[in-house]
């Protein structure tokens, strides 16, 4: 074990990968001769040369595209996005490229690629650089995506999603990138995808939570705990496919489950983990399923705007009270 | 300063690392004269070719006619059957462009290398190989298809062949046919990428990202753009402020050229010429000018062009062609050339009788195909 910033996690992650097969490779903006945009590239054109360590233009769907294309003909790209909202220019290749290519071919190709960059808000950086894509992406069969909430579950994951035969979605965070924590080094240490981790085992409430969110669930169960409740954070680590059956057999110990999610409400992640709740564990509930999610808005700038839209530790806090009818 | 870098950088090659691609410094200076820009663009006109400058047998070019006359007879049938509700989805006929696919196909290595184009696929391929069966099949949605009934008309795949499909978004395809190149020359094996798409598709902005990042980084591929003169009903003039395609080529440092794709020879001869270059890992683009006789698909009248127009070009026929330049230069007969259409159109009805007989996809194929992983939990 190592102490790891959570960036120096998803570098090591690639730098093995890239050692052990030669068909990995790294292209997006500024990932080579700039050490990349959030340094998490850094070192490693140095390291691999310009053959697997590729700059590009500001061209998203292109170089997607031509992400897609060498994976079809026997790579293994990484590409990355410098956000994920820039990922939306290359929408069409994502959502049908990567997606469905296997489909409509009769299962003749597969694409074993990892789009991979910072997702979600950072701080005031204003609507279209905030967004929470994961529902987005997840509403694709075809497609499976990650969002990791700790180095070592980044380092662990993303080895798997490069080695995976399917197309996976990477999603981290511009917030988390600096957050340090204990790393495997193993280099076959492999965390599977779609398998949720029980962060915090408990009996009084359920909160489900991932990505920057888990902190917030790991916050909430501390305080619950200094009132002498207990609750059972389970961070999904893998949106799709999602490992519902974790969740349930929590709720089927706690009886209530609060979702936090960083994305907008409508036809969120917590939508659908609580659509899935209700109908696999309806008879155990004892109070109706919560979220807490940021507001039914575009990402404001404002600083005092955008503390408020996000999802808070007080508003967790009070929907736990809530679901254990306490006050 | 900058002269200085500029002329030691001059001629070295796309160097990513030095953060310098194509060689070039910045460009900081702005010339006190004019600048003149001019491109030379080699063109391939209709009957300036022989059978034998292009090195092509008899036994050639009967191969060459039947393979166009395959896709000629494979589509009329399609269409009957779509009449009768055997094909469902769109159906979008190829006819009058023959000679662009079989000119192509004959022009690389089936196989090493590898082809993508849009959704217009029934040409290529049938031209690459894939039998008439097989496409048959899928049009009806069989589970004996090319793409095992999950893509219809506009998703035909065959991985044998390298040919990465028929692609129903327009334009959507194109950055693949880079990324296809772009592992061919990764790994060195020699391959190219033939990546075919319409002229509408020049209106894409993804085509011109693709242009570039292929001309950037040196990849082997070859943009075909087969300028049927129509998106849908709209005429290249009412949708392009430069309607001379191959002159795009000239914005990303590539070698263009314009080809007359109603004759097959002229295909060959233009299309090998740039292929060789991709091989060197020269990209190129070649506007290939054709005509489709069908309407975009069919439910549409093409309302948007005259009859006179039509039959002007049905005139230029390149099946017709070739049949008389057969015929003048005694390399056939009337009583062969019928005798190969009487087994393509037997191919094609037995094509037929295969897909009828092909049972539909078990509905478990649903589930199937979708992940590489066997065992996905699929929400129910």
């Amino acid at each position: 074990m190592a102490i790891m910033q959570f960036r120096e996690a998803i570098r090591a992650a690639m730098i093995e990968e890239m050692e052990r097969d030669e068909r990995v490779f790294l292209i997006g903006e500024e990932v080579g001769q700039y050490d990349g945009a959030y340094k998490v590239s850094e070192g490693m054109l140095k390291r691999f040369g310009p053959k697997r360590v590729i700059d590009t233009p500001i061209s998203e769907a292109g170089f997607a595209g031509l992400g897609i294309g060498a994976a079809l003909n026997g790579l293994r790209p990484i590409v990355e996005f410098m956000t994920f909202n820039f990922s939306f220019v290359a929408f069409d290749q994502l959502v049908n490229n990567a997606a469905k290519i296997r489909y409509m071919s009769g299962g003749q190709f597969k694409i074993p690629i990892v789009f991979r960059g910072p997702n979600g808000a950072a701080g005031q950086l204003a609507a279209t650089h905030s967004t929470s894509t994961e529902s987005i992406y997840s509403y694709f069969p075809g497609l499976k995506v990650v969002a990791p909430s700790n180095p070592d579950d980044a380092k662990g994951l993303l080895k798997s999603a490069i080695r995976d035969d399917d197309p996976v979605i990477f999603l981290e965070s511009e917030l988390m990138y600096g957050m340090r924590g204990e790393v495997n080094e193993d280099p076959e240490y492999l965390i599977p995808l779609g398998k949720a981790r029980i962060a915090r085992e408990g009996e009084d409430v359920t909160i489900v939570a991932h990505s920057k969110s888990y902190w917030i669930a790991m916050e909430v169960a501390d305080r619950l705990a200094a009132e002498g409740y207990s609750a059972e954070v389970i961070d999904p680590r893998t949106i799709r496919p999602f490992d519902f059956d974790t969740v349930v057999q929590s709720i089927k110990k706690t009886n209530r489950c609060v979702i936090i999610d960083e994305s907008n409400p409508f036809a969120s992640v917590s939508s659908e983990v609580a659509f899935q709740i209700q109908q696999r564990a309806f008879d155990y509930l004892d109070a109706p399923v919560l979220r807490v999610t940021a507001k039914d808005t575009p990402a404001p700038y404002a600083k005092n705007l955008i503390e408020y839209y996000m999802p808070s530790a007080d508003a967790a806090y009070e929907a736990c009270k809530q679901v254990m009818y306490v006050d | 300063m900058a002269s200085k870098t500029r002329k030691k950088r001059q001629g070295t090659a796309v160097d990513q690392a030095a953060g310098q691609p194509n060689g070039l410094a910045l460009q900081l200076q702005v010339p006190a004269k004019p600048i003149h820009f001019k491109q030379t663009f080699e063109t391939y006109p209709a009957g300036a070719y022989t059978h034998e400058e292009l090195g092509l047998s008899r036994e050639d070019l009967l191969a060459i006619y039947r393979n166009m006359l395959l896709q000629r007879r494979f589509e009329e049938r399609a269409a009957q059957m779509y009449g009768k509700q055997k094909i469902g989805g769109f159906l979008h006929l190829y006819i009058g462009e023959e000679a662009v696919s079989t000119g192509s196909a004959w022009s690389i290595k089936i196989g090493h290398d590898s082809v993508i184009t849009a959704y217009r696929d029934h040409g290529i391929a049938l031209a690459l190989g894939m039998t008439a069966n097989e496409c048959m099949a899928e049009l009806f949605g069989k589970i004996d298809g090319c793409s095992r009934g999950k893509g219809g008309s506009m998703h035909f795949f065959k991985a044998e062949k390298k040919f990465f499909g028929g692609h129903g978004i327009v334009g959507g395809h194109v950055p693949l046919g880079v990324g296809i190149a772009f592992a061919h020359k990764y790994r060195e094996d020699g391959g190219v990428c033939l990546t075919f798409f319409g002229d509408g598709a020049m209106g894409q902005g993804v085509v011109h990202e693709a242009m570039n990042l292929a001309a950037l980084y040196k990849l082997p591929v070859v943009f075909i753009i087969e300028n049927n003169q129509y998106a849908m009903g709209t005429a290249v003039w009412r949708a392009f402020a430069n309607t001379e395609f191959y002159r795009y080529a000239a914005n990303y440092n590539m070698p263009g050229a314009l080809v007359d794709g109603m004759d097959v020879f002229s295909v060959i001869k233009a299309v090998r010429k740039y292929v060789a270059l991709a091989r060197e890992y020269q990209p190129s683009v070649l506007e290939i000018r054709t005509y489709r006789y069908r309407g975009h698909s069919m439910s549409d009248p093409a309302k948007y062009r005259t009859k006179e127009e039509l039959e002007a070009k049905k005139k230029e026929d390149p099946i017709i062609r070739l049949k008389s330049y057969l015929l003048q230069h005694g390399l056939s007969t009337n009583e062969e050339l019928d005798a190969i259409d009487g087994e393509v159109k037997k191919e094609v009805q037995a094509s037929v009788e295969f897909s009828e007989k092909s049972p539909y996809p078990p509905l478990a194929s649903i589930y199937e195909d979708v992940y590489v992983q066997p065992d996905y939990p699929f929400l129910a």
